[in-house]
């Protein structure tokens, strides 16, 4: 229990929760779920569904981020994805078949998953950095996926496809079912087989590791396959959310957000220890604070602003320097091990 | 303190013209390749395209369409070779723009409003460095807020885009002073202006060379007892400072500030940066082949709008010389990792 | 050529104590240093020379007692402050730009100038004069990376030339040195302390301490217990001193050489002319059941490079290997694992412990590399290997939580040679097992090197210390210059004997 508030998700949790009180307080509708037609509305429900997107490509970038790399090219691959799937719906002599979707989304998902292979192959066979081997495909994707519709934004008209991003099933919206699958699989896997500590050992030292006999490049290339796929997935639940596929708008500035939420769910970008459970907390906090801006009346287009205030205030509440001086605060109370301090003062300095 | 030894100890001097040109510029390969890679991107557009590619109005017309691009690049190429990145200078670039506009539109003089455009970079670029170097945030990271920041103020200014009427500021794109067929507008002039005073400082200034000692290595240039933290935030204000040059350059070529401008922009400047043969590892690079990779870039975009392609195929292009490129740099520092 | 205790002592550390949170590092210390002299500081790790070498840099604050240089009172709060009083260090891995050229690192933050401009010319005309001035013909318009550690570490001390330096640091300047570099070394030192600078030196090799000092302070536990000159301290009062016990435990290490090996059957290993162009020329290696072969060669002789290629971590192009009689094709790690070879690498920091996983997770990684990611080792299995090589090895702290990287370094190594003990290897290559790390750590591993060959592990064995070769190994493969140059059997040959193959045998001869 004393180790309680040192746990590293206290603050991200603590976060979370300080937010939804602020928003309890200052909207009361805001815990407000209502039932209609035997399907659940409300504030919360948005939160969860709408952070779909957002949260599959974040637990991508989570695995990525691990292995001492990063993923920049999610949306582009969204936007390639979100492409693929409805131009075969739109060819398809049967858009609104649920075979058809499911093809287009199969489909599409086979294409995220190569494009994301490339981003591994770049990476661990060629060993190329990850953020530049990354900004290649950041860069032609959107092209790639332009030429895909043929420059225009392909709209189409499928009940099945809107079913994936505004469908409910049961009484939760679909797309939430999506994310709780994603959270449970790579739990499941990264834990419960060495998944999960064989791609920490390869983001703190890889050399090790492979002397080791840790397959590290087949790991790090299924990290980036794998951030493919749920970028990919997340592109679908887009591309069916304004049932079009707009190669510009999709998934823009998700890699940031996306890193951003990794971050603040107390992972290094360094690599190395990783938690799933933390950035679920970080995409939940992002979404809330999405929600809170717009409840503010603030346009969209300004709440960067506030995302800039939020990625400064953990970045320096994370810093040594910042935990220094906290210790120095607390004193004597301090219980911090001799050689982490001091090492910690040597980064600072 | 005088040691002198009556015998040589160590001699490794080269035996060859090749193996001391190889030991004493293999640095500079990559912007070597740069070069070629423009040689061989110009005379394929002069002999496929209409013959009178390489006019003199065309390559001043390059010059102009991109000075923003260019100013920026420089501003980068600071920032890379502190071995950090700077994803900010877009949305710097749309904010101090759209700024500029918005006080220019308020009556607000001419000057000023400059200045507080320049100042206002700075001050991101400030606000980034002290983020890398006293909370040591990573570059990525301090910069993407600075990213957020900038793009969501340029929103807060104003969420549509400003003409910009004042006379001073469209005389930066309007006049232009000619020679033969060449011509150049202050806004060039400015651009070349910051490639040049980048390049003084970059090779002839100490604090140039700490840019270069913190790319090559870090520690190392600290235990040296250079300035190392005064440097590094340095380079930010520096790119922070381009980005508002770049805004002001911008905004008088288009004639208006534009909140949504230069989104991706930061994703050109790298890209420029690094077919200039700068290592995003940090410490090779040279200021003057940033110049050219803005120029690879501005020779692609030109071909594709001549030959009437559609715009995707630019990113599809550039995406693909970018990893052409770093492919080469990755293999010429594999080679050089093996030699030792 | 000792220093003469009448010189004022041109450096004066006087009570120095530091505490880290929960530790004393530094008790009440006293430390003089005196122009024309090398004076090297010995200790065990954890003695305190690295904090001590820090508090006169500036890196460290003191918390009490006073630095004076030069008569100087002084509290440096950086190492410029500590360079700009005259003080300069040159590190084990070299602290310079390997992307500038040498004369710009010579002179870095003092080029000469015309204005505001760096007159490039006049630049590298000073770094060739300093360069010169010890000795060195090297091309200073030349890039740093072109250059051997060696060179870069002559390159270091001249820049500490052009500060104008009056005492020299030299923290494991020899580490990564060949003999005849070390040689170069400290013809320069010698120089440098004839024209009276005065040096501080910091060695793990007794050899070499005993080479070149002239005086020699001991520190224990953070405490200083003694000063001397190098002519009232014999070798193993030397080393008593640092570690507060006699030498007995090391010397009563029975030389394990002399056990008889069955060489009749199949070898574990055969490996027939394994090589690689520019790496190592083709070399044969035998390794029998219960044998301990060592591999003598000074560093950059192809000795850690034949075993890389043995192990499969860098790709051999010649030759072939069969283990147990068997033909195998080693590429990689996992193929030299898969036949129960497993290898442990000089470098432990970088290619041998994963610094942020705990000391469980370090020792379970290679059996569970083994057996793939689908399939977990389960926690109750996990826990009992762990506390089964923590106690066998002693371990310490024996925490199995801890992260690893809070360990000391003899204690890291140990959680190396488990993690590879643990995956019951038949064939264990150590590369540079004791290296920098304290004696009675060495003396652990070297037990349990010796016991576990008794019991039919078979071994490969490389260190820089012969006698450490010739106490363990029944046979010993020397290596020269990227080739293999012979065989001797230990029964027959003594460290004079060794050294003088490995330095003559073979030469002029065509091979």
């Amino acid at each position: 229990m004393k180790n309680f508030w040192r746990h590293r998700l206290f603050w991200p949790a603590a976060a979370l929760v300080a937010l939804v009180t602020i928003n309890a307080i200052a909207r009361p509708t805001f815990l407000k779920i209502t039932m209609q037609d035997g399907e659940l509305y409300g504030a919360l429900i948005d939160i969860l569904r709408n952070s779909a997107t957002l949260m599959l490509v974040a637990l991508g970038m989570t695995i990525v981020i691990a292995t001492r790399g990063i993923d920049l090219s999610v949306g582009a691959v969204m936007a390639v994805s979100g492409a693929v799937a409805l131009t075969i719906i739109d060819g398809s002599p049967d858009p609104g078949g649920v075979g058809t979707v499911l093809v287009a989304v199969a489909f599409a998902l086979l294409v995220s998953l190569v494009l994301g292979a490339w981003n591994g192959f770049l990476v661990s066979a060629l060993g190329i950095q990850p953020i530049v081997a990354t900004l290649v495909l950041m860069l032609a994707g959107r092209g790639v996926a332009l030429l895909i519709t043929g420059g225009f934004i392909t709209t189409v008209n499928s009940d099945p496809l809107s079913f994936i991003a505004s469908g409910y099933l049961t009484v939760l919206p679909f797309a939430f079912f999506i994310s709780v699958a994603a959270i449970a699989t790579l739990a499941v896997v990264e834990r419960r087989t060495a998944l999960g500590v064989l791609t920490e050992a390869v983001g703190i030292n890889p050399e090790a590791s492979r002397l080791a006999g840790v397959r590290s490049r087949g790991i790090i290339w299924g990290a980036y396959m794998v951030s493919g796929v749920l970028a990919g997935l997340a592109g679908v639940i887009y591309a069916s959310n304004i049932k079009a596929a707009d190669a510009n708008a999709a998934g823009f500035l998700i890699e940031l957000y996306a890193i951003l939420a990794v971050v603040l769910g107390g992972t290094s970008l360094a690599g190395g220890k990783f938690s799933i459970a933390g950035t679920v907390i970080g995409v939940l906090i992002i979404q809330t604070l999405d929600s809170t801006i717009l409840f503010l009346g603030v346009p969209s287009a300004q709440s960067p602003v506030f995302f800039a205030f939020v990625v400064v205030a953990v970045v320096v509440l994370q810093s040594p320097r910042t935990r220094n001086a906290l210790r120095a605060l607390g004193g004597s109370m301090s219980r911090g091990g001799p050689t982490v301090s001091r090492t910690e003062a040597e980064v600072a300095r | 303190m005088s040691a002198t030894m009556t015998h040589p100890v160590a001699v490794e001097r080269p035996t060859s013209k090749y193996q001391s040109f190889l030991s004493r510029r293999a640095g500079m390969m990559p912007t070597f390749a740069a070069v070629a890679i423009l040689a061989v991107l110009l005379a394929c557009a002069e002999a496929f395209l209409r013959g009178d590619f390489l006019s003199p109005g065309n390559i001043s017309a390059l010059l102009l369409d991109n000075a923003y691009l260019l100013i920026l690049a420089v501003g980068m190429t600071f920032v890379i070779l502190t071995a950090g990145i700077d994803l900010s200078v877009g949305s710097v670039m749309a904010f101090t723009g759209i700024l500029g506009a918005q006080l220019l539109a308020s009556g607000v003089p001419a000057w000023l409003a400059v200045v507080v455009m320049l100042a206002g970079g700075a001050v991101i670029g400030l606000l980034i460095g002290v983020l890398v170097q006293y909370f040591s945030v990573q570059p990525f990271i301090a910069s993407l807020a600075g990213l957020f920041l900038a793009r969501g103020l340029a929103y807060v200014v104003s969420l549509s885009s400003i003409k910009v009427e004042d006379p001073a500021i469209l005389w930066l794109q309007t006049n232009r002073i000619r020679l033969g067929d060449w011509y150049i507008t202050p806004t060039g002039i400015i651009a070349l202006l910051a490639v040049a005073v980048a390049a003084f400082a970059l090779h002839l200034t100490r604090f140039g060379r700490t840019i270069y000692a913190i790319g090559g290595n870090e520690q190392s240039a600290r235990l040296m007892g250079l300035e190392v933290a005064r440097t590094k935030v340095s380079a930010y204000v520096i790119s922070g400072f381009c980005g508002g040059l770049s805004g002001l350059v911008l905004t008088a070529y288009s004639g208006a500030g534009y909140p949504r401008n230069g989104i991706g922009t930061e994703l050109d400047a790298i890209a420029a940066v690094v077919i200039g043969g700068t290592l995003l590892i940090g410490g090779r690079g040279y200021v003057l082949g940033s110049l050219v990779g803005v120029f690879v870039y501005g020779t692609i975009k030109t071909i594709i709008s001549f030959m009437g392609a559609e715009q995707s195929w630019m990113q599809i292009i550039i995406g693909s010389l970018l990893l052409l490129v770093i492919v080469v740099q990755r293999a010429i520092v594999a080679r050089s990792e093996r030699r030792r | 050529m000792a220093a003469d205790t009448e010189v004022p002592p041109i450096v004066e550390m006087r009570g120095i104590t530091i505490r880290f949170p929960g530790v004393l590092a530094l008790d009440d210390v006293d430390f003089l240093l005196r122009p024309g002299e090398i004076h090297s500081l010995m200790g065990e790790n954890g003695a305190g020379k690295s904090t001590l070498i820090k508090a006169l840099t500036g890196v460290y604050a003191v918390d009490s007692g006073t630095i004076t240089v030069a008569g100087e009172r002084r509290t440096f709060t950086s190492t410029a402050d500590a360079q700009a009083a005259g003080i300069s260090t040159v590190y084990q891995e070299v602290n310079l730009c390997p992307n500038l050229t040498v004369g710009e690192n010579v002179m870095l933050g003092h080029e000469p100038r015309r204005g505001s401009a760096i007159d490039w010319r006049a630049t590298h005309a000073q770094a060739d004069r300093h360069l010169r001035g010890l000795g060195m013909e090297v091309d200073p318009r030349s890039l740093l990376s072109t250059h051997s550690i060696a060179i870069q570490q002559l390159v270091a001390i001249s820049r500490a030339m052009v500060l104008e330096s009056k005492v020299l640091i030299l923290d494991e300047p020899t580490s990564s040195l060949d003999r005849d570099e070390v040689e170069q070394l400290f013809g320069v030192i010698r120089e440098l302390r004839n024209s009276g600078v005065a040096i501080l030196f910091v060695s793990h090799f007794l050899d070499q301490v005993y080479e070149i000092s002239d005086r020699i302070t001991v520190l224990r536990n953070g405490a200083l217990v003694g000063s001397y000159p190098i002519g009232d301290l014999p070798r193993d009062a030397l080393v008593t001193k640092m570690i507060g016990r006699e030498l007995d435990d090391l010397e009563a290490l029975s030389r394990s050489a002399h056990r008889a090996i069955d060489r009749t059957g199949e070898p574990v290993l055969r490996a027939e002319g394994v090589g690689r162009r520019g790496v190592l020329e083709p070399a044969d290696l035998e390794v029998y059941t219960g044998e301990v072969v060592g591999l003598a060669g000074l560093l950059g002789s192809g000795r850690t490079e034949l075993v890389r290629l043995l192990y499969g971590a860098d790709r051999p192009d010649h030759g072939h290997v069969t283990v147990n009689g068997k033909a195998a094709r080693i590429t990689s790690p996992r193929h030299a694992i898969d036949r129960r070879i497993s290898f442990s690498s000089e470098d432990r920091r970088g290619e041998g412990i994963v610094a942020d996983l705990t000391v469980a997770e370090n020792i379970v990684l290679g059996i569970q590399a083994r057996k793939g990611w689908m399939r977990k080792i389960r926690k109750a299995e996990q826990d009992a290997v762990v506390a089964e090589y923590i106690e066998a090895l002693g371990v310490k702290p024996a925490d199995p939580q801890l992260v690893v990287a809070n360990l000391s370094g003899g204690n890291q190594q140990k959680v190396l040679l488990a993690r590879w003990l643990a995956t019951a290897p038949e064939l264990l290559v150590l590369d540079e097992p004791t290296r920098g790390i304290d004696v009675g750590a060495k003396a652990d591993i070297q037990h349990k090197v010796s016991e576990l060959s008794a019991q039919g592990l078979s071994v490969i064995f490389i260190s820089s210390e012969l006698e450490e070769v010739l106490r363990l190994a029944q046979r010993i493969a020397v290596l020269r210059d990227r080739r293999k140059i012979g065989e001797l059997d230990s029964g027959e040959v003594d460290l004079d004997g060794l050294i003088d193959y490995l330095a003559n045998e073979g030469k002029g001869s065509a091979a």
